[in-house]
Order: C-alpha cells, then structure tokens, then sequence
C-alpha cells in the first residue's frame, strides 16, 4: 500500500513544482523587453517537475523493494521475535500471518505464536512508512528547489527537457534487451545449478523421466532425469501431429482467400481466421480435455483398440493444430502476397489454370516464406502450454502410438514448479534446464526463419 | 571555380550566401562546390534538370538536410553573416528564420487554423488568444487565403483543395515571421489556375522576404524571379538576372536547357 | 499441311483441358473445404461453449419460506449495522432456523440437502433489510451440489429419484443465478462465483496496461523517429523480434526467478502478475506502434520541422497523435492476448485457492483463464457448466476489446 501513495505523492509534488515553474517563467517572460524568453513557459515547467518526480520514484522503487526488509529485520530484532522456531517454513509462516494482520489484509491469526508479533510489526510498518514519506518529501523539496532556482529568463529550458526526453524514450527501449538478460540470466544460472546436481548428459541423453520432488536433494538419481521422452513427446505433438492438420489447412486457406474468394468472403472469413486465434489456449486446451479427447476414446474403442487412454497425443495435437491453422494461414497469406502479380500474369498468359499457376509458380516462388512460417508456427505450437497441460497428460512415454498420453516440455514445467518441492531440489530446477532447453530452440527457430523472409522479400523487392 | 556568374549583378545585400558547398550522400557527391548570394527582398530561382542537385542544395539552406543520417555538407553557408552548420547554431531556430514550403503541400491534418498558429506558439510569439488571432489572420491575409477560409477556420487543413493548400502552407511558414522561404517546386502538384495563384502570391511576398524557389518550369521562374542559377550534374552552372539567363546565357549547357535541348 | 490442326486444337488437347478444368475444381473445393473445416471448429468450439455455459448460469434452487416471528432473532438495528453482523446472527441460531423451517417445506430429506452454508445468504439479507424480520419471507435457497447433478439427470439414482419428486411439487427448480458474476471461487460448484477471478483479471491487467503501454510507445518512437542505425539499435530490434515470439512460459520462469525474487512475499499478486504479462504484452505493442508510426507520411514531419519545430516536438505534437489509433488497435490486441494468458500465471503462483476477492494490487488473487484451469480439474458435473460459463465470460471480454480494436481501426484508418 505504502508505494502506491508515495507514487501518488510523488505525483503530486511534481504538479505543484510544474506549477510553481510556469508561474515563475510567465512572470520572467512579462518582465522582459519583447516579451520573450529563452523557452516557453511550459518547458520550464516540465524541466521543474522532472527534476522533482525522477529522483522521487527512484527512490519510491528502492524504498518498496528494501523497505519490507528492513520491517522484518526489525521485526526479529524485538524481544517478541526470540521464541520463533529456528528456520523452515513454520518460522515464514508465523511471519507472514503477523504481516497481515498487521498490515490489515487479514483479520485474525489462525496460529497463536503470530499474536506476539503483530504489535511489533504494526509499530515497525508505520515507522518505516514515516521514514519513507518524510525521505520523499525531503528528496521532493531538496531536487525541485535545486531546479527551481535554475530557471532563468535565458535558460534553455526546451533543450534540457528535451535531452530527458530523449533519455527516457532510449531507456524504453533498452527495456527489450534488459528483459531478454534477464531471461537468460535466470534460466542458465538455475540450469547450471541443475547440472551442479544432475549430469548434462544423463538429461540430454537419457531416456527415464520421473523426477521425484519428494526425494533427498543431495543425491539425485541421474538416471530419473532423462529429457528425451519430454523432447520426443513436444515434438510428435507439436511438430508431427500439429502441423500435419495445420500446414494443409492453413496453407489452402490462404490460397483461397487470396486467389479464389470473392471480397464479400474474404471480409467474413478473415475475422474469423482472427477470432481463432484469439481464442485463448486454455480454451482450447478445455475442449481438448472435456470433448475431443473421449471422442478420440471412443473412436478408437469403436475400431476396437481398447487400450487407448482418455489423455492422448492426438487430442492434444490435434486440437494445437487447429490453433495454429490462421498462424500458418496468414503467414502463407503475406508470402504469396510478396510474389510480384507479373509472375502470376505470366503463368495466366500461357494459358495456365488457376490451380496450375497457384501450384506451378505461386507456391514455389512463395516457398521460403512458407517454409519460414511453418518454422514459426513450430515454435509457437513447441512453447504451448495448455493444450498439453489439459489434454496430453504427464506419462513420460517414448511411442509412436498418437493414441497414447506423452507429455511435453511444458508439461514438465509446469509440473515441476506447480508441485510441493522446494525451490532448492533437482526436480524444482530441472524446469529451469527444460525452459532453457526451450528457449534455444525457439530462439533459433525464429533467428533462421527471420532471416528467410528477409532473404526472401528481399529477394522480390 | 566552376560556375559562370554574371558581372553585371549589383551589389544587393546578401541575406544567405554559400561558400564552395558540396553535400555527400554517404560515398556519393550529390552538390559539388556550389558558391552562390541570395538577396533579400528578390526572387531566386534554381533551375535545371532533374536530379540536377536543385533541390538538395535548397535543402542545405535550412538544414532540412540534417534529416538524412547519411547526407554530408561540407563548405560554409551564411545567414546575415552567421554560419549555420556551426556546431552551435540552434536548428530550431535557423528553420524558425528559414521557413520552407515543400513540392506536394503537407498540412497538418489539424484545423486550418492550427496548421497556422502551430509555428508562432512553439516559438512563444504569442501569449493571448487575441494575438494568435491576429497572427492567423494576418498570415492567412498575406498568403491570400483569408477570404476563401474565414468562415471555416475549424475545418482540416486537409479538406482544402490543392491550391488552397499549399496557399495555408505559404501561411503558415509567414506565421511565424521567417527572412526566408524557401519553395520546393511548389507548383508541381497544381493546376494551372492554383500555379497562377501561387505565382502572384509569390510576387507580393517577395517585397518582404528572400525567397528561394526550386522548379523545373523555366516558364515560371522567367516569370517569378529575379535571379536565376542553373544546376547541372550537382554543380551550379550558371548563375545571374533571370533576364540575363534566359536571354543571353554564357554556358552552353545553360543555352542548351534553356532551348528545350534536355531536361 | 494447311488442314492439320495446331496442337492446341486437337481432341486430346481438349480432353486434357477438361481434366484441367476438374483439377482446377478440385483444388478450389479442398481451398473452400479448409476454410470451412476452420470456422466450422470455431463455431462448434463457440456453441459447445455456449451450450454448456447456459448451465453454469443457471442454480438448482429451493424455496423455502421463513417465519421470523417465530424466529425468535433480535432485530435490533444498530447490531445487524455491527461488522460482524453475520456472527451475531449465527449465535443466535439462525443455521438451525433456517434447517427447521427447510425440514417444514421440503421434508428431511430435502432440507439434507440444502446446501450448508445457505443460512449465509439469509444472514446477507437480513442485514440488507433488517425489516423481513417482522414477517415471513421466503428464500430461494441453492440445493447441494449432488441434488443439483440429480436434476441434471446425473449422479447416484436415489438422487436423481430425490430431485424429480421434489421437482414435481415445485420445490426444486433451476434459476437464473446472477450471482455467479458476483461471488469468488468456492469447493461447492453451487457457491462458486466469477467476481473474484474477474476483478483479479482487471487489476492484472491494469499493471500490465500501466506498465506495457508507456514503455512500449516510448521504445517504439525511439527506435522508429530517433535511434541512430547502428549494433545497438540492432541489438534492441533483435531482442524485440525475438521477445514476441518466445514461449509464454519463459516469462513466467522470468518472473518466478526474478520478480519474486525481489519482491518474496507477493505471490500470486496482481502486482507480479501484471509485471510479467507487461513484459509479454510490450514487444507486440513495439511492433504495432512501429508500424503505426511508420505509416505516419514524412511530409507532416517535414512540414513541422520546415516551421523550427524541434525532434521532440515533431514526434509529440504530429507524429504521435496521427499513429495513436494505430498504437491503440495494437495495444487493445496485445491486452487481449494478456487477458487470455494462463501458463506464465501459474508459474507466479496465481493458482493457489483465493475465496475474496481481491482487495488491492498485493492481495492473493487469481485470474479468468487461471480460474478456468483450476475448475476444468474439478471432477463434479457442476463444474463442467461452471468451467463452460467462465470461458463464456472470458471470450465475451475477449470479443469487446477485439470489436473496440477493430472498430478504432476503421474510425480512424488513414490513407495518405
């Protein structure tokens, strides 16, 4: 709670020095001989108010991020603190139900032992809250002054502000790279903890998966960490099963938006290509689960395989192909588009059909971006998560059989991170391996397929 | 030095003049050492053919060039006195001096009467409402384009016709009071009743400013302009009385265009 | 040699055309056949949906009317105004007033299975309208979850016997239950409600806008308008493109390694939760922004530079405003992909149980499709309406932001 007011505080202050500015650059500009000064009043405005509000939410963000620390170090400090037990998760737990009665989230501790320290929480809470509001207004008033007394009848306000601007807009955009090191921090530096335990090679190359959170940590069985049946599974789901519904489909019904259907088609078809794609995957991940799945069960009982389980590899990929069906279409959509009208005149010229030119010259002009697109509708359907959450199951089986359950890299994730193992065990880290492990794969994916549509745009440009 | 410059120009004072300027496109020399004074209160007209270089030395004069990453001015070029490629010179500024008015008109897609008071509010030449009216109105006045739009000062500046366009265009680079404008073909997206407008409007404003204009009519810049320089292949080629040029030219390549021999 | 015919007109080259001609129908059938197979899915998908959602609306319910002159409850205002008005109410025995009057009305074995906490909703409208107290009013009451699944035809036969004869004398029927928009998540399919996940929704979703939106403006007009062409432009572009196609689930492993990290004690918050979708959401709005921006004609930059506006004044008095419907469209479509996003939220840990509501940004809370998860697991029929109902609310939400993309792509579409 206490961020969000100093946010608004800080708001607030930053008005009243915007304020405070203009009517002082409004006076210099009445007191001068032409009427003019060096920038407009606003600018001068703005250089006041930044000057107050960046240093301000600087500080509101370490604050919020350093603040509960020093509440629970102080916490502990108190007397009250010293009967707690040792470490583990009944100390966290007693701490956090003092937390929030004392913060007012909740209304009464269900465990006896937080009733003690619930006072010293409260008094710590509202000490530190004083702390930070007094530090705001103090950094507020000190930063604001400073600018304040800078503004001058010739000083260049616009120039100034507008070098923050700038400054701002690039850090926006260092924003991408910073989230992608952070992506790649966290996962190599948990997945070199993984193979601190588990061997890199008994997880590539194994071929067991059966993790078990409840284990001792310190002696992981290398050979329950085998990745392989979770690769082969997302890529029979994802790759096989997946793209054989959404590569035909996709790539037909691009062709005939594109060359066969009349405008009036096209204008309805195409929301609903959109409206499939945005149909959320626990969505389709639900009617995997609850409609298609039995009806693969029961199809596969009707022809007499009675051993086919109600989890299965079809359902799931089939239901990812249908989810991928307008990725593929629109990505087929934009190539064919880029293939210049005078190849397709040339081929109608002759005499060629429309399904001749479509097949003899559109398609194969148009085959890297294709081949491009099929590329990134792989690494899309490979990092889907729900579809197999729901529907494909969390059996690690190395089979061809579509009608059995397999599970995926996904799967195992979320498996692994929803389960009851502790943040420190080789099963709780192997998630991270297997999201690096997925993460390089997409990433290449996309690198080679990015670079073929370029080649290939470029190609017709 | 390459270009032929009439003796018989008197000694009018110069508002802007360049120094052996040459502008490169990364490797390529697009302007080779073009010298050149620009009156005030006349007329100067750049012609040639196309690809000729015209319009990208226009461009150097308010810096308009600097838009380009990979254009590159070399030599020196003045504003009563002042060099504008200084590192210190404010761009804003010198284009505030130097207003330009481009080939196809390009208002804001704003109200006609904010495409005109756009210019002198970031400028602070205004305070009050009133002295925005009157900026607005005198401008549009003076671009004469007050009668037509008077009553619908709200509408878009886009909805107006081409010729009216580029006529609020003219507005708002007066609006805010420049030395000099320069016109990039500004005839060449209009029909020949907006072009005579423009011409006529040009006429008037150049008691008042050094304007600069860039065509590729010979016709027109017989008719607009008082000096006239020939550009050919990136160089200046021919620069003197626009009544000189046209009748007595020194340079063959000059006679050459000028009798419809290329261009 | 005059009389042979060219071979273009001979009768093979006409038998072969008419062959062409049936590959040619051929092939626009399976064209025509794809389309359809694709909306065909989606509107099977849409009325199964719809089918099983109507269900999830809809309650069994008794009536069952109460004397509170017999009651015997102390109506005293200034306590039903107390905080905790409903433990007052429970001292003082209204849950087996409430069974007495349901044993009255529907026999006991009907009031067996009135569901257990109903004494609550009476508790709610008594405090609402002390007044009833001074008569007889009557309530509609929800039945258990397995006398309900018994009028669905369901479950055990003495259950499905139960419901029909209750059924028959008019004191069981299916109603309307509004009050589905209005509670959180509940064990009993009957008491569960779709306020708690949806308000979680709209508070993660706030985080996300609040953070997304700025920053993915600001990087788009930097790296369109500003940024110099060099590696670390390249570098910034590279990430971006690459971002927005990275797996979901990598950035729940994100936040789960970094978000919660710094902050420990705010799993499954709004706060978090929001932060980690916003990482998602903002590289598709770069990219959409870009193109907006992109589409913006040089010829008004030119034009605005040309009067001594400068950089910053080009973007933020021309540029940004004419690529804002654009910027909009593409930042309503990235929210709605957000809204629909479940695995990175159960990495965060937004899928513990949470049965309020949440109060602010901090506060335990789950989300719509979390919330579709979770009861999608739940065994009990009545769930399965339940699930279809929520997923009913999700795409009408969906729908409504998609239609407000596409109507500002139409308003506002420019062609220069």
């Amino acid at each position: 709670m206490s961020p969000a007011i100093l946010l608004v505080l800080a708001l607030g202050l930053g008005l009243a020095g915007w304020l405070a500015a203009r009517a002082r650059a409004w006076t210099f500009r009445r007191d001068s001989a032409n009427g003019r000064i060096a920038a407009l009043p606003v600018y001068h405005a703005w250089y006041v108010a930044l000057w107050i509000v960046v240093p301000v939410l600087l500080f509101v963000g370490l604050w919020s991020v350093i603040a509960p620390q020093l509440i629970s170090q102080s916490v502990l400090a108190s007397p009250a603190a010293s009967d707690l037990p040792a470490f583990g998760f009944q100390r966290d737990a007693i701490l956090s139900e003092a937390r929030s009665v004392a913060s007012g989230s909740a209304k009464a501790v269900f465990n006896e032992a937080a009733n003690g320290l619930v006072e010293p929480y409260r008094a710590a809470i509202s000490r530190y809250n004083l702390i930070g509001v007094l530090a705001t207004l103090i950094i507020a008033f000190l930063a604001g002054a400073w600018a304040f007394l800078r503004i001058k009848p010739d000083f260049t306000a616009r120039t100034r502000v507008e070098k923050a601007v700038m400054t701002i807009l690039l850090l926006a955009s260092l924003v991408a790279i910073l989230t992608t090191l952070g992506i790649v921090v966290s996962l190599v530096f948990e997945t070199i903890r993984f193979f601190g335990m588990v061997s890199p090679l008994d997880f590539l190359f194994g071929t067991q998966w059966g993790p078990d959170p409840m284990s001792n940590p310190n002696s992981p069985d290398g050979s329950r960490y085998g990745a392989i049946p979770l690769f082969w599974g997302t890529i029979y789901i994802g790759a096989v099963i997946a793209m054989i519904v959404a590569i035909p489909l996709g790539l037909m019904s691009a062709i005939y938006l594109t060359q066969y259907a009349n405008p009036t088609l096209r204008k309805w078809i195409k929301p609903a290509l959109e409206v499939l794609a945005g149909v959320p995957t626990v969505v389709y991940g639900y009617f995997a689960a609850l409609t298609v799945a039995p009806a693969i069960r029961d199809a596969a009982f009707a022809v007499g395989i009675t051993n086919a389980s109600s989890e299965s590899a079809l359902a799931a990929g089939l239901v990812m192909g249908v989810m991928i069906i307008p990725f593929v279409s629109s990505m087929a959509d934009d190539s064919i588009a880029a293939v210049p009208q005078a190849m397709r005149d040339g081929s109608l010229a002759m005499g060629a059909t429309t399904s001749e030119t479509i097949r003899k010259v559109l398609v194969p002009a148009a085959l890297p971006g294709i081949v491009a697109g099929v590329m990134l509708a792989v690494s899309r359907a490979i990092g889907e998560t729900m579809i197999v959450v729901m529907a494909a199951g969390a059996a690690a089986n190395l089979t061809g059989n579509p009608l059995e359950a397999m599970t995926t890299v996904t799967f195992q994730i979320v498996a692994m991170l929803t389960g009851e193992g502790s943040f420190d065990h080789p099963a709780t880290l192997s998630a991270f391996a297997l999201g690096f492990v997925l993460f390089m794969v997409t990433l290449g994916l996309n690198f080679i397929a990015l670079r073929v549509v370029k080649r290939f745009r470029e190609a017709y440009e | 030095m390459v270009t032929v410059v009439h003796p018989n120009l008197e000694d009018t004072n110069a508002k802007m003049s360049a120094r052996d300027v040459s502008v490169f496109y990364g490797d390529k020399k697009a302007i080779d050492d073009v010298s050149i004074d620009i009156p005030t209160k006349y007329v100067t007209a750049f012609i040639g053919p196309s690809g000729c270089g015209k319009s990208t030395f226009l461009r150097t004069l308010n810096r308009m060039n600097d838009t380009i990453p990979s254009a590159r001015v070399e030599g020196e070029i003045t504003l009563d006195g002042e060099d504008i490629y200084r590192s210190k010179m404010d761009v804003v500024q010198l284009r505030a001096r130097v207003g330009m008015v481009f080939q196809k008109p390009n208002p804001f897609p704003k109200s006609i009467y904010d495409n005109v008071a756009y210019g002198p509010k970031i400028h602070g030449l205004v305070g009050s409402k009133s002295e925005i009216d009157e900026v607005v109105e005198k401008s549009l006045r003076r671009a004469g384009l007050w009668m037509e739009v008077k009553d619908r000062l709200e509408d878009s500046g886009t909805a107006l016709s081409g010729g009216q366009q580029q006529r609020l265009c003219i507005a708002r680079a007066i609006a805010v009071d420049p030395e000099v404008i320069l016109m990039d073909e500004p005839c060449s997206a209009l029909d020949p009743i907006a072009t005579a407008k423009i011409e006529e409007l040009i006429d008037e404003l150049s008691g008042r400013y050094a304007i600069v204009i860039v065509t590729h009519s010979m016709q027109q810049a017989a008719r607009v302009s008082q000096r006239t320089a020939f550009f050919h292949l990136g160089k200046m080629v021919e620069y003197g009385r626009t009544s000189d040029i046209f009748t007595n030219p020194l340079e063959k390549r000059t006679q050459d265009y000028i009798t419809g021999r290329y261009g | 040699m005059s009389d042979r015919l060219a071979p273009t007109r001979t009768a093979e080259f006409e038998a072969r055309l008419k062959k062409r001609y049936a590959a040619e129908r051929r092939f626009k059938m399976a064209g025509l056949g794809a389309i359809l197979f694709s909306v065909g899915v989606l509107a099977f998908l849409l009325v199964t949906m719809g089918f099983n959602g109507i269900g999830g609306f809809q309650r069994a319910e008794m009536n069952v009317p109460i004397d509170f002159t017999q009651a015997g409850l102390s109506g005293d205002p200034a306590v039903l105004a107390q905080p905790d008005a409903v433990q007052t109410l429970e001292a003082q025995g209204l849950p087996s007033i409430v069974d007495f009057y349901a044993e009255q009305k529907l026999g006991a074995e009907g009031a067996a299975h009135i569901s257990a906490s109903a004494w609550r909703l009476v508790a709610d409208r008594i405090i609402d309208d002390p007044a009833i107290l001074r008569g007889t009013a009557t309530f509609s009451l929800p039945a258990s979850a397995k006398l309900a699944a018994g009028l669905n035809g369901e479950g055990s036969p003495e259950m499905r016997a139960l419901a029909t004869s209750l059924a028959q004398q008019g004191k069981l029927e299916t109603k309307l239950d509004l009050g589905f928009l209005e509670r959180a998540d509940a064990t009993d399919p009957q008491q569960v409600g779709i306020w708690g996940a949806l308000k979680g929704s709209m508070l993660t979703m706030i985080v996300t806008l609040l953070m997304a939106f700025p920053i993915g403006v600001m990087a788009a007009l930097y790296l369109e308008e500003y940024a110099a062409k060099n590696r670390w432009t390249d570098l910034i572009e590279v990430s971006i493109n690459n971002l927005a196609a990275v797996p979901s689930i990598i950035f729940g492993l994100l936040g789960l390694a970094v978000f919660l990290w710094i902050f420990p004690n705010m799993r499954s918050a709004p706060l978090i939760g929001g932060m980690t979708l916003a990482l998602m959401t903002m590289p598709v709005i770069v990219i959409s922004g870009r193109n907006a921006i992109k589409a913006v004609p040089p010829s008004i930059r030119d034009g605005a530079l040309a009067v001594g506006a400068s950089p910053v004044q080009v973007v933020f008095h021309h540029v940004l405003p004419l690529a804002l419907p654009g910027i909009l469209t593409g930042t309503i479509i990235g929210m709605a992909r957000a809204l629909g996003e479940t695995a990175p939220l159960l990495m965060i840990g937004m899928r513990a149980f949470v049965a309020t509501p949440p109060q602010d940004f901090t506060s335990p809370a789950t989300v719509l499709p979390v919330q579709i998860f979770l009861w999608s697991d739940e065994i009990d029929r009545g769930f399965v309406e339940r699930t279809s109902a929520a997923i009913i609310v999700l795409l009408v939400f969906l729908l409504l932001m998609n239609g407000l993309a596409i109507y500002l792509r139409n308003r506002f579409e420019k062609k220069w």
